[in-house]
């Protein structure tokens, strides 16, 4: 199982989709692809640390409260995410995200993105045993 | 999209009958090329609207219908009152997006000397684009009060003036918005975000009338061929956001306990007379508020970058219409008048001549339907019709809809090159972000004239004007 990230498509929006040898890390993955949906990850510097928590029922849902949370704290500290690291226990999601303020200039932000969706939404163990997590984000 | 299933009334009427779990036939308005390029994924959720709870008449789709979330975008659906249910995805995550014109009084060619200042001073005025924010940031009370005043509370405040209010939808002010209902966490993403356009498909555009089909109707609206408009599209930013996200939880999981299984998770809702469902409703009215008082202090900010470039004009509103909304509405099905819950996805309330809603300045020509094209193309005027309040509870198209993934857009367009051809045809863009520029890219989306035509044809709405671009403000 090879850890990364990509888009898949979408009509109007954009899909998001993780793959690692755990949940945790396909977790991790797909919320790569979501900030690149916004600028190129790897121009953000991961300098100040965000701690998030979420519930939920099940990890499909789990994960859109993941990407959710991501969204909300993009959007009230003006900050984008560039590293992660991801622990979950029964259904309850503990996370640290690093990242920095949004630097128009260097950053170049291409879209907000309005929410994660129950679109595509998939969080399931592969035939190798890895994990896939994926939705699309409404942007 | 396979047509065969269809039975076809009239050449702009596709009907699929009820079948399987569906409560009520599904109709889509399209031509026959905009039907078959249609996704098929537009019918299988048209279809799954069908099978809710309440549903009355049909469930129709617009001809720029494409793959929503839950419903299609370009969907309506009206639902009983005891029977029915409320969808947070039927509404969509930006709650009341919508569009507004401005009048500006003046001609192509009083503008063409001034376009480029215009332009920047337009830029410099409007916060555009992610991580922007307005100068306007509520306390816990003033938040309150604008979540149920919406734009009434806005011109109170000195946003505009009373003349503005009879000019939008509800008139300015959605009734029966709960702020109670309003979460911290969707407060606070709106802390920083009044006055803001917002990114994506968001826009304020200076856009001139490029032909008249409907001269009579076009004086009533107080437009002529060669006058120069306004026109702002943007929702409720990241309030309504938030409220979509976190009712869509809810009503996701309230499902799942009720034991009801659902073909999408999207189409998650509660009933109408359920705790629940009041609570969305009232939170959901609150985002309208918030998206009309966004919209309005958007006027003002356009108003004041015109004074400082060219102090005589005065820019009155023509109209603002919301495209992403539940409203209780009077209609009459089967002969009889009924208090109907209609869900418009992606669809532009177009009521007719006569209706008592319309300020009495538009009554006899119907109401103004504004239809967004894509960066660089036309978008439409039109005017509601007497006999589409019977099509689809009184609504039209919204726009054109993508054609293409903002992915395949980035691959097959640079922003730069965007921006530097439609200067060369006479638009100037404006846009902190170029990667925006180059996935908002005109060829990105369907040809707005042909939804437009379709709409026309099939009499959800009559052809009234078609705009073109001078200059386009992006997020």
């Amino acid at each position: 199982m090879v850890t990364r990230w990509e888009h898949f498509r979408h009509e109007a929006d954009i899909g998001v989709r993780g793959f690692g040898a755990t949940r945790e890390a396909a977790f991790e993955q797909a919320a790569l692809a979501l900030t690149a949906v916004l600028t190129n990850p790897a121009e953000v510097a991961p300098r100040m640390p965000v701690r998030i928590t979420c519930n939920a029922p099940e990890d499909a849902l789990l994960f859109c409260d993941w990407l959710n949370a991501l969204i909300y704290e993009t959007a009230t500290r003006h900050m984008l995410f560039g590293r992660f690291e991801v622990r979950i226990v029964d259904g309850r999601l503990e996370a640290t995200a690093w990242g920095e303020p949004v630097d128009i200039g260097r950053h170049r932000p291409a879209v907000e993105i309005k929410g994660a969706t129950y679109t595509e939404l998939d969080v399931r163990r592969l035939a190798d045993g890895g994990w896939l997590a994926q939705c699309v984000v409404d942007v | 999209m396979n047509l065969d299933r269809f039975e076809r009334c009239g050449e702009f009427e596709w009907h699929l009958p009820a079948h399987g779990p569906m409560r009520v036939p599904v109709v889509i308005f399209a031509s026959r090329a905009l039907m078959q390029a249609m996704d098929a994924k537009v019918l299988e959720q048209a279809c799954n609207v069908a099978a809710l709870p309440g549903i009355v008449q049909a469930s129709y789709a617009m001809p720029d219908a494409h793959w929503g979330y839950g419903f299609p975008i370009g969907g309506v659906a009206a639902f009983d009152p005891g029977e029915g249910v409320v969808s947070a995805g039927g509404v969509g995550f930006d709650i009341s997006c919508g569009v507004r014109t401005l009048l500006t009084g003046l001609r192509r060619e009083d503008i063409q000397r001034v376009q480029a200042r215009l332009a920047d001073t337009l830029f410099a005025r409007i916060p555009a684009g992610v991580g922007s924010t307005g100068e306007l940031h509520l306390s816990a009370k003033e938040m309150d009060a604008m979540l149920q005043g919406g734009a009434r509370w806005a011109v109170e405040r000195g946003y505009g003036s009373e003349a503005d209010l009879v000019r939008i939808e509800e008139c300015g002010c959605m009734h029966g918005a709960d702020p109670r209902a309003v979460s911290e966490q969707a407060r606070r993403r709106q802390r920083d975000e009044m006055g803001t356009l917002g990114s994506g498909n968001h826009y304020l555009e200076l856009q001139h009338v490029a032909e008249v089909f409907e001269p009579a109707v076009a004086a009533a609206y107080g437009i002529a061929a060669g006058n120069v408009v306004v026109s702002i599209h943007c929702g409720s930013r990241g309030l309504g956001h938030q409220i979509g996200i976190e009712f869509l939880k809810e009503m996701v999981i309230a499902a799942r306990d009720a034991g009801i299984v659902l073909p999408d998770r999207e189409l998650a809702c509660a009933p109408l007379a359920s705790a629940l469902g009041k609570r969305y409703l009232g939170a959901m009215r609150a985002a309208i508020n918030c998206a009309l008082a966004n919209r309005q202090i958007l006027t003002h900010l356009t108003r004041a970058a015109f004074r400082e470039v060219l102090p005589e004009a005065r820019l009155p509103l023509l109209y603002d219409v919301s495209h992403n909304t539940c409203k209780e509405e009077t209609h009459e099905v089967d002969g009889l008048r009924r208090r109907l819950f209609v869900h418009r996805k992606g669809a532009t309330r177009a009521f007719g001549p006569g209706h008592p809603e319309l300020p009495a300045e538009f009554r006899a020509a119907g109401q103004p339907v504004l239809i967004g094209g894509s960066m660089g193309t036309s978008s439409y005027i039109l005017a509601g019709l007497a006999n589409g309040m019977e099509r689809a509870f009184g609504s039209a198209c919204h726009g054109a809809g993508r054609a293409m993934s903002r992915h395949e857009a980035t691959r097959r367009w640079q922003g730069r090159a965007v921006v530097d051809e439609l200067a060369g045809r006479g638009i100037l863009i404006r846009s902190p972000s170029l990667r925006g520029v180059a996935e908002e890219a005109p060829l990105a989306y369907k040809d707005v004239s042909s939804v437009v035509d379709a709409a026309d044809a099939a009499g959800l709405a009559r052809k009234v004007a078609r705009l073109e671009p001078l200059v386009c403000i992006k997020g």
